[in-house]
């Protein structure tokens, strides 16, 4: 008899160890997956967690690549994305949990082109930026600049912009091959900042060191300076969505409840704090 | 049984005079095992990358975007053989697949190719062999281009540009690197006084505790613009950059096996020659250098393994524009500094991933040549200068 007690007793710690285990599983939420979006998603984490103390979110970064990888290999609930879903990717989900993923628009980020501050030029049509950075206009004088060559400054092409970029501005072409691709957003923003012939792009938000083009939708039209205003409303025209993308069955609960806040007026409050811009209205959680 | 304790003594005591103390035993085995996991996982290493990549070397891989697309309505119209081909699962997971899903993956497939561009280069495989080493001319190009652009419509994967930004920083690095670190060695081991040689020996192999991203940052921040003003290049970031900073990631590499080479060479060779006449210049350049040259020749070949293998200083220094051109003022890009930038964004198991790994599988194999042909050279060298016929 004894031996069947002890028997009991043992299962019933280990009974209330595996709860237990599951306990602490149900409240924490990972995310995984862009680096533009990391700072924003661990602030999100941050205020959220001193709100709901029982919730625990662990973020990663590493690129919005790997995040696809990790909700497909269902090792991270949700997958921070600074890009759209590629159709193989959506593949490998549907193969893994059978379910496309869904997907919630969470931000808004602008894109400027910046040149270096001594450069006389101010404003460039998007037909221009798309000349230059596809190397069909060579040099600053076809501008309206100084007789000098353009030194171009793009992004790895692991990176979210580089292909929201080449996608949207470039219209799907391929970027010139002399193109110097830089780390990071921070890294084109230095490089022009020291070069005076050079151009690059990347978020508005990123300030100082060099001069934000004004930017025209074509020949025609006024040239607009990115802002939280004229990015909001959609004027200023080089813009894209940030996204959160989740397994469909996990989105429920806790995560569901986190998922809604981020893209309610709390959640938005801080997209600024750190240098994107928030949802318009009628996208947001009411 | 008396069979059996004279046989487990003589394994106990490996070929030695006397009965190994167990403890002693133990810590054997446990050397000889961790040894052992250290060659598996080169072995592992080496199997992981390669399997990786085969699909590329064999052209088994096909990254065209154009197929024949099946309409989902016509599922039911196919064999159950023909859906699994269609869909590319094996047999096991067609099983477990339930029917809707199947039907997701079948609009998934017609999604992708309305999406696919209308470009006569769609259909094209761009994984083969003849689009990865030789130029071609795809539409919307004036000319033919070896090209790297694996995001985009049309991926290409030319690895021309990345081969020669290989080649290009690795050059650039060796010829500023190794006359500076033998020539170092040489002094501190032959001619330096023994004061200056404590201080001397110290520094150079401190540069090697330099990591080398703080290297590559003080090649972007710093050493690009000096170099910029001293010669008045027009790209900030370039292969000379690069390969200067990558020189001083290899300096302490061939310095201090060079110069253990040139020490190990007895006193006596020295002394004679002096004896005989010769300067101590005459001595350590005539007599001492030639009898260190296996050693020197290994260093150089590390020194190599070292320049193309590194990977931080080249990413944030070379500037990374996949061009081919052999210009050293030009910005260019590495096989490493690719394989860095790009692998944690790559589709895992698509083609940009495949041939990622096909770039890594060549470095390998560049460097376990090298490594093979410098071991050979230094054996025949060595058995010369012994003078036993090799």
């Amino acid at each position: 008899m004894k031996a069947i007690d002890k028997q009991i007793s043992k299962l019933t710690v280990a009974t209330a160890l595996l709860l237990l285990g599951n306990a602490v599983h149900a409240g924490t939420i990972t995310a995984k997956g862009s680096d533009t979006l990391v700072i924003l998603a661990r602030k999100w984490a941050e205020v959220y967690m001193t709100k709901k103390p029982e919730t625990k979110i662990q973020i990663t970064g590493g690129g919005t690549g790997t995040g696809f990888a990790a909700l497909q290999n269902q090792t991270t609930d949700l997958c921070n994305a600074s890009r759209k879903i590629r159709p193989r990717e959506i593949e490998n989900c549907i193969r893994a949990f059978g379910k496309r993923p869904t997907e919630y628009k969470v931000a808004l980020d602008g894109l400027s082109v910046y040149v270096n501050s001594e450069n006389p030029i101010k404003e460039l049509s998007l037909p221009q930026v798309e000349a230059i950075f596809t190397g069909k206009i060579k040099n600053w004088k076809d501008l309206g600049g100084p007789n000098a060559p353009i030194t171009v400054y793009s992004r790895e092409n692991s990176s979210g912009t580089y292909e929201f970029f080449k996608e949207n501005v470039l219209k799907g072409r391929d970027f010139v091959a002399s193109a110097q691709t830089m780390p990071g957003t921070a890294a084109v923003l230095q490089a022009v900042a020291k070069d005076k012939n050079g151009i690059g792009y990347g978020g508005a938000a990123y300030g100082t060191g060099a001069k934000h083009l004004l930017i025209k939708k074509d020949e025609g039209s006024p040239a607009i300076e990115p802002t939280e205003e004229t990015v909001v409303k959609g004027t200023y025209p080089i813009w894209r969505y940030l996204y959160i993308y989740v397994n469909p069955a996990l989105d429920k609960g806790e995560v569901a409840a986190y998922l809604n806040w981020i893209r309610s007026g709390e959640g938005q409050k801080l997209v600024k704090d750190v240098g994107y811009f928030p949802l318009p209205e009628v996208l947001r959680q009411k | 049984m008396q069979l059996n304790t004279s046989t487990s003594r003589t394994w106990l005591a490996i070929r030695r005079g006397h009965r190994a103390r167990p403890a002693e035993w133990l810590a054997e085995k446990l050397i000889f095992l961790v040894s052992l996991s250290a060659i598996l996982t080169v072995f592992l290493i080496f199997i992981f990358v390669g399997r990786e990549a085969l699909p590329i070397f064999l052209g088994k891989m096909n990254s065209s975007l154009v197929g024949k697309v099946i309409p989902p309505e016509e599922m039911d119209k196919l064999t159950p053989e023909a859906l699994r081909k269609y869909l590319d699962l094996t047999e096991a997971q067609f099983k477990e697949m339930d029917r809707e899903t199947m039907k997701l993956l079948m609009e998934l497939k017609v999604e992708t190719a309305d999406e696919a561009p209308k470009d006569k280069d769609a259909a094209v495989n761009t994984t083969a062999w003849r689009y990865l080493i030789f130029p071609y001319q795809w539409s919307d190009y004036e000319k033919p281009v070896s090209i790297w652009q694996p995001i985009s419509q049309i991926p290409k994967y030319n690895i021309a540009p990345l081969i020669i930004g290989s080649i290009k920083t690795t050059l650039i690095a060796l010829l500023f690197s190794v006359p500076l670190a033998i020539g170092a060695s040489i002094f501190v081991s032959q001619l330096a006084p023994v004061r200056l040689r404590e201080i001397i020996k110290p520094a150079i192999e401190l540069l090697a505790g330099v990591p080398s991203v703080v290297l590559g940052f003080f090649a972007l921040i710093v050493m690009a613009s000096v170099l910029q003003d001293i010669f008045g290049y027009e790209s900030r970031l370039n292969a000379f950059v690069a390969g200067i900073a990558l020189g001083l990631a290899v300096i302490p590499v061939v310095f201090s096996i060079s110069e253990d080479a040139l020490t190990s060479v007895p006193r006596s060779y020295t002394q004679a020659a002096l004896a005989l006449g010769s300067s101590r210049w005459e001595a350590a350049w005539k007599i001492v250098l030639p009898a260190a040259l296996p050693g020197i020749l290994a260093a150089v070949i590390l020194g190599f393994g070292r320049a193309i293998g590194e990977t931080m200083v080249v990413l944030m220094a070379s500037g990374n524009a996949s061009i081919v051109s052999w210009n050293i003022f030009d910005s260019t890009r590495t096989i490493t500094a690719t394989i860095a930038a790009e692998v944690l964004e790559a589709v895992v198991g698509g083609p940009h991933y495949r041939m990622l790994f096909m770039t890594g599988a060549l470095l390998f194999l560049v460097t376990f040549v090298s490594n093979l042909v410098s071991e050979i050279v230094i054996h025949r060298l060595k058995h010369r200068m012994e003078g036993k016929v090799a």
